[in-house]
């Protein structure tokens, strides 16, 4: 066991961790940051995706040890200061954005970083982005326009 | 995942070192080797993670106009760092897994791994690149030796990755359906003294040269070039998602693309 | 104008919030303290002879617990099947036992043979190698036809074959179907597979036991669509747990589409190991695990003929069907391929002759149930693509021949069981061309051509038969459960209410949607009503969610007993103001005596019921709650038409799908955003199935598609946006919302639009050889067949 120390939305912790400790594990488990949801054991469905050093990182795919001194942000992290839902999340409930919510926290840290990285994509880019995130229930269309919707874009779609 | 030892060095001597362990194994950005050990197919004694040395990150534009990237950049450093001198490369970075993947996933964890799908050894072997290591240099036709095989041995870092930057270049991927890996990726690359092709995910050999579509695009490059050339079935990956000869076939469609895309 | 509250308003979702923030409660979120790990070991092979299994060394290992196998399961029941098929010659069919860990032969790839309990799960799954096990490997059964001969090896070693049941639907009917096809004008064939699919929630499985020593309670946290069936089945054919001492708890559960309907090893594994070790025991489904536990969807070999006379009028069907069972009967596998299946091959046509046969086959594969459509998808595929076919040979537009043997008149009884209530078929089909805009197609087609690629156009119609079911009806159908639903309202004194309702929301919403029903009916505010669902402790027997049911049978039931509940509030007010109660009027939210303006608000009348100071003891209790069932006297019946544009790039044989329309009618609509959501999500999974999707066993028995890698999902960029249209609404007439359901349309309807677009874009470029190509339309198909 070897003592690990990181931010996690804003707050200093420590932990002790195995080296095969994951981050996700550290995270629901050691932290009980249950939001952060693990949907499969190949890193590809992307509900586990948090931000390390704000970057977009699958945390089933890094060790905790890797995370030492990094300022990590999880799903319980994004709401305003006040509590109240930010423009993504908003726009993801306006919008419909989640049926089941289990591939929702990773939806909404990939449509966060890809706002932080460009912030107006196109249709084809958020759809690009969302390459590493799978959701089984919404067949991605109010994904997609909930994140048009969350960079501030015109989201009228034909016959709705 | 079995248990091991964990390391996080902060110097190359540190992780060289670290490596002459016993059952030691290097860790680029995880990608590959986390899920791997996930499923329990592999059993390290010990991990040496790479990312904490800052000597290996970053790319840099040697004096002969190369373009030097150090092992453990991550493909969407190089995406956005190699973009200016070497915009093939760049894009072939760019569109490697995903936003996530390429956030932690490295060039030398890549190329050390050789995935027969993998999309870097492409871009490595046609560009006749050179492969870094603590010691030594190694050229790209000397580096791959078959699926996951290459010329690194026990113990042995990859540094750095060192690419003649071609006149023109341009990589195509058609990717399989689930993993999105390269069912068939091609690089195709121009140089003053002729077009080097690199195909991927497509033998059972790993990344490979076709020759004779070298050959071809070195005396004309067009795509119509190699419309009378193809490529032998033999020794193609046959799986659910592609026969032999729809691989075959893809490499050849692909190498048009890429010309065409080099322009 | 659209509604901003109420029944027809599209309200934001109530249960958002929680998950938008990381506050959502799933099964694998839930840590009892002193909790246990287990870690399943499961057998690698296909079929053999399990001869020993060696657990000293395992048990020996830190942190184990204990190591059980299947001589500690010899004294319990096996999982049961839910469904009793009576074959054509009046036999009931084959029924294997199921054992919760495999005894004497393991079945296929993923059968468990052991578990480990541990302090970690770390040190289960580390201990779960130690154990020794030898298997005898045996010949394993996997082609169903191959399976049938009498020397096939025998999944089920005491059974006499490896045929589960050979069904003829409607068996009286079959001389006069092959008599009208012996008279046809034209007869189409039709030989596809309706390929395996694996579900996939994105929630794997989860089962936490827990064990109350004081009490004698047990306790299951589980993945599940529907507890009280859980419950019943583990409590009273597994574990023998009176389900007086059993609770079942479904949490946030994080998608189903059927899978999560099954009552599975794991869960009676949990309950029955935290009672015997004392401590609540926890298993955390692994993804690649789940792709060989999950019950499978589909999997049907089909041969379909359609008869037509000279014009293009459907004169008969006759179908054959191979539908796999998988190693073992999951608990509602039998009914999929025959009521599910035979009962929808009408479609939305009057053909009056109708021959289904189908025969189930145990293979060593996992086993096969409900998925996202059950049985309908099938029907619905193969009968829109021998139409497609048909029309084509017969050089009818398809548009045309689906038009000229509609249903037109309701109620309608097809040769195949089912009386549809109400519908209006041209509608839907008008609706779709319209929005499909399918007259511009062919300047769209010039406009690919124009870029080298090719382009098609498919459509198709589909109709459903959701909210199952009348219970006599299912009951004769050999159902071996009731398929009503339940719901409890519960008024509180300050004027609140509690509806505490059998079905189970795992994406739907019913949190919002069935409050918008209660509040309107009342006149409240919709955050007046509390949605109370997937805890047998605290809501009444339901039989769940599945089959686009919750709100026809689940609403109606919430219906009638806000029915009493306000027929109860009625006397409680004609008693405050002194007036008969047949003179009382409720609207928003308010009693009001008619002809007078004498009034008392909701929450004066809730509170009388609760303080019932001045108040008609004589006549009525205090308190104000109801409970309900209701039964179904008919299913619903939603049906539509969609249409696909594909674009084909000629070189890979890569389809892109470009647009996807469809038109359908659901009758009345609760919610519209909700609804548009569940097509959404119908339609990306049809589409992965058309596209992408596909369970390949190779010779052995492995399933090759058992991960992310291989096994292809849709994803963002598969799909793109869909125009979606439910404005042609013909009410259920049945059901007191005159609701159809919408939770499966997209997955029924929309894979033969795929292959239908493809199809077409093929022949127009030429390969008039290509009639049909197997799901999923890979590059690699695509390609293959355009090499001849």
């Amino acid at each position: 066991m070897a003592k690990v120390s990181m931010s996690v939305n804003g707050k200093p912790v420590t932990g002790e961790v195995e080296g095969r400790t994951l981050l996700v594990q550290f995270l629901r488990e050691g932290l009980g940051l249950t939001g952060t949801h693990v949907g499969c054991d190949t890193s590809q469905c992307g509900a586990c995706v948090v931000h390390v050093d704000g970057r977009a990182v699958k945390a089933c795919a890094i060790f905790a040890a890797e995370a030492e001194g990094a300022e990590v942000t999880t799903i319980e992290g994004m709401a305003d200061a006040d509590g109240s839902l930010s423009t993504i999340q908003q726009a993801f409930q306006d919008h419909h954005g989640l049926q089941c919510g289990f591939c929702t926290p990773g939806m909404v840290m990939s449509a966060a970083a890809l706002l932080a990285e460009n912030p107006k994509p196109s249709e084809a880019e958020v759809r690009d982005y969302l390459e590493g995130n799978l959701c089984r229930c919404t067949g991605y269309h109010n994904i997609v326009k909930a994140i048009m919707a969350a960079s501030g874009q015109d989201v009228a779609i034909a016959a709705e | 995942m079995y248990a091991f030892e964990f390391d996080r060095p902060a110097t190359l001597d540190e992780a060289i070192a670290l490596m002459s362990e016993e059952e030691a194994q290097a860790l680029g950005g995880g990608q590959t080797l986390i899920p791997t050990l996930k499923q329990r197919l592999a059993a390290p004694a010990r991990l040496v993670s790479l990312t904490a040395i800052p000597e290996l990150a970053g790319v840099c534009v040697a004096d002969d106009g190369a373009l030097c990237v150090g092992a453990t950049t991550t493909h969407a450093a190089i995406a956005q760092e190699a973009a200016a001198h070497y915009p093939a490369l760049a894009a072939l970075a760019g569109n490697i897994g995903d936003p996530a993947v390429r956030n932690r996933g490295t060039i030398g964890g890549s190329v050390a791994n050789n995935d027969p799908s993998a999309c870097y050894p492409a871009a490595v072997l046609a560009s006749g690149a050179t492969i870094k290591t603590a010691n030594r240099e190694i050229a790209a036709d000397d580096f791959f030796e078959g699926m996951f095989a290459t010329a690194l041995e026990e113990g042995e870092i990859v540094t750095e990755i060192r690419f003649p930057v071609p006149e023109k270049a341009a990589y195509m991927k058609f990717e399989q359906p689930a993993s999105r890996f390269a069912l068939v990726g091609v690089f195709v690359a121009k140089f003053a003294g002729g077009v080097r092709v690199a195909v991927t995910g497509a033998s059972e050999e790993g990344v490979f040269r076709w020759t004779e579509a070298e050959e071809a695009l070195s005396a004309n490059f067009s795509p119509d070039a190699i419309s009378g050339l193809s490529l032998a079935a033999d020794n193609m990956i046959g799986d659910l998602h592609g026969t032999p000869e729809y691989r075959a076939h893809l490499a050849k469609v692909m190498t048009g693309r890429a010309v065409a895309a080099a322009g | 104008m659209p509604k901003d509250h109420g029944i027809g308003a599209s309200s934001k979702r109530r249960e958002d919030v929680r998950f938008l923030t990381g506050r959502g409660r799933y099964t694998d979120d839930i840590n009892l303290h002193g909790q246990a790990y287990a870690w399943f070991v499961r057998s690698p092979v296909a079929h053999g002879r399990l001869n020993k299994v060696e657990t000293e060394a395992a048990a020996g290992m830190p942190g184990v617990l204990r190591v059980f196998t299947g001589a500690d399961f010899e004294g319990v029941g096996g999982l049961p099947c839910g469904w009793q098929v009576t074959d054509r010659f009046g036999e009931v069919m084959q029924e294997p036992g199921h054992p919760v860990l495999a005894q004497g032969k393991v079945r296929h790839v993923g059968d468990p043979i052991a578990v480990v309990v541990a302090e970690t799960e770390a040190q289960a799954r580390d201990a779960a190698e130690a154990v020794v096990f030898d298997i005898e490997e045996l010949e394993p059964v996997l082609d169903m036809k191959a399976a049938l001969e009498s020397a096939a090896p025998k999944v089920h070693d005491d059974l006499e074959s490896n045929l589960c049941y050979d069904w003829g639907f409607v068996e009286e009917n079959r001389e006069a179907v092959n008599a009208a096809f012996d008279k046809a004008a034209h007869v189409t064939t039709l030989e596809l597979v309706n390929q395996r699919l694996v579900p996939n929630a994105m929630e794997p499985r989860v089962a936490v036991g827990d064990y109350n020593t004081g009490t004698d309670d047990s306790t299951l946290y589980t993945t599940s669509q529907n507890p009280h069936v859980i419950r019943l089945l583990m409590g009273a054919f597994v574990l023998g747990i009176p389900e007086h001492k059993l609770r079942v708890v479904a949490p946030d559960v994080g998608g189903g589409f059927g899978s999560k309907i099954f009552h599975y090893a794991e869960e009676a594994f949990c309950t029955f190991a935290a009672k015997q070790l004392r401590r609540p025991v926890k298993w955390t489904c692994q993804r690649s695990e789940s792709f060989i536990t999950d019950a499978h969807g589909r999997d049907h070999v089909t041969k379909i003929e359609l008869a037509l006379d000279a014009e293009g009028h459907f004169q008969a069907i006759r179908t054959e069907t191979y539908a796999n069972m998988g190693a073992y009967l999951s608990t509602f596998a039998p009914s999929v391929p025959t009521w599910l299946h035979g009962t929808l091959m009408a479609g939305n046509y009057t053909t009056p002759l109708i021959y289904v046969n189908v025969k189930a086959v145990f293979t060593n594969t996992v086993p096969v149930d409900a998925y996202r459509g059950a049985g309908r998808p099938e029907a619905t595929f193969q009968l829109e693509r021998v139409i497609d076919k048909a029309a084509r040979e017969m050089g009818i537009d398809p548009v045309e021949i689906r038009r000229k043997n509609f249903v037109t008149e309701f109620p309608y009884a097809t040769p195949v069981a089912v009386e549809y209530d109400t519908g209006d078929y041209h509608a839907t089909l008008d609706k779709l061309l319209e929005i499909a805009d399918v007259a511009g197609f062919e300047a769209r087609l010039a406009e690919s051509k124009a870029r080298g690629k090719l382009r098609g156009l498919g459509l198709n119609c589909y109709i459903e038969a959701c909210g199952i079911a009348p219970s006599h009806l299912v009951g004769q159908l050999g159902a071996r459960a009731g398929l009503y639903e339940s719901a409890t309202v519960r008024v509180n004194a300050t004027g609140g209410l509690v509806v505490m309702t059998g079905s189970h929301s795992h994406g739907q919403g019913h949190e919002t949607t069935f409050a918008q029903v209660v509040a309107d009916m009342i006149g409240l505010d919709e955050n007046m009503v509390e949605i109370v669902h997937g805890d047998t402790a605290n809501t009444p027997m339901g039989m769940g969610t599945y089959g686009s049911r919750s709100l026809a049978v689940g609403g109606s039931a919430m219906v009638r007993a806000t029915e009493k509940i306000i027929a109860k509030a009625k006397k409680i007010a004609a008693h405050l103001m002194e007036a008969s109660p047949e003179d009382i009027e409720l609207k928003d939210g308010a009693f009001t005596v008619a002809g007078t303006d004498k009034s008392v608000a909701w929450g004066d009348v809730t509170l009388a019921a609760y303080v019932p100071h001045n108040y008609p003891l004589e006549e009525i209790e205090p308190g104000l709650e109801e409970t309900a069932f209701y039964d179904p006297n008919n299913f619903t019946f939603p049906a539509g038409a969609y249409a696909c544009e594909v674009e084909l790039d000629p070189d890979t044989g890569k389809v892109t799908i470009l647009s996807f329309a469809a038109a359908d009618d659901f009758g009345n609509i609760v919610n519209p955003m909700v609804v548009d959501g569940q097509v959404h999500g119908g339609l990306a999974q049809g589409i992965g199935q058309a596209l992408l999707e596909g369970a390949t066993y190779d010779e052995y028995g492995q399933l090759l598609s058992g991960s992310y890698m291989d096994y292809a999902m849709p994803r963002a960029d598969d799909v793109p946006f869909y125009t979606v249209d439910h404005s042609c609404q013909t009410p259920c007439t049945h059901n007191p919302l005159g609701v159809k359901g919408c939770g499966e349309a997209g997955a029924i309807g929309s894979p033969p639009a795929v292959v239908n677009a493809v199809v077409d874009a093929l022949q127009r470029a030429g390969h008039s050889d290509i009639t049909h190509i197997d799901m999923p339309l890979t590059p690699s198909r695509v390609w293959a067949a355009m090499q001849g």
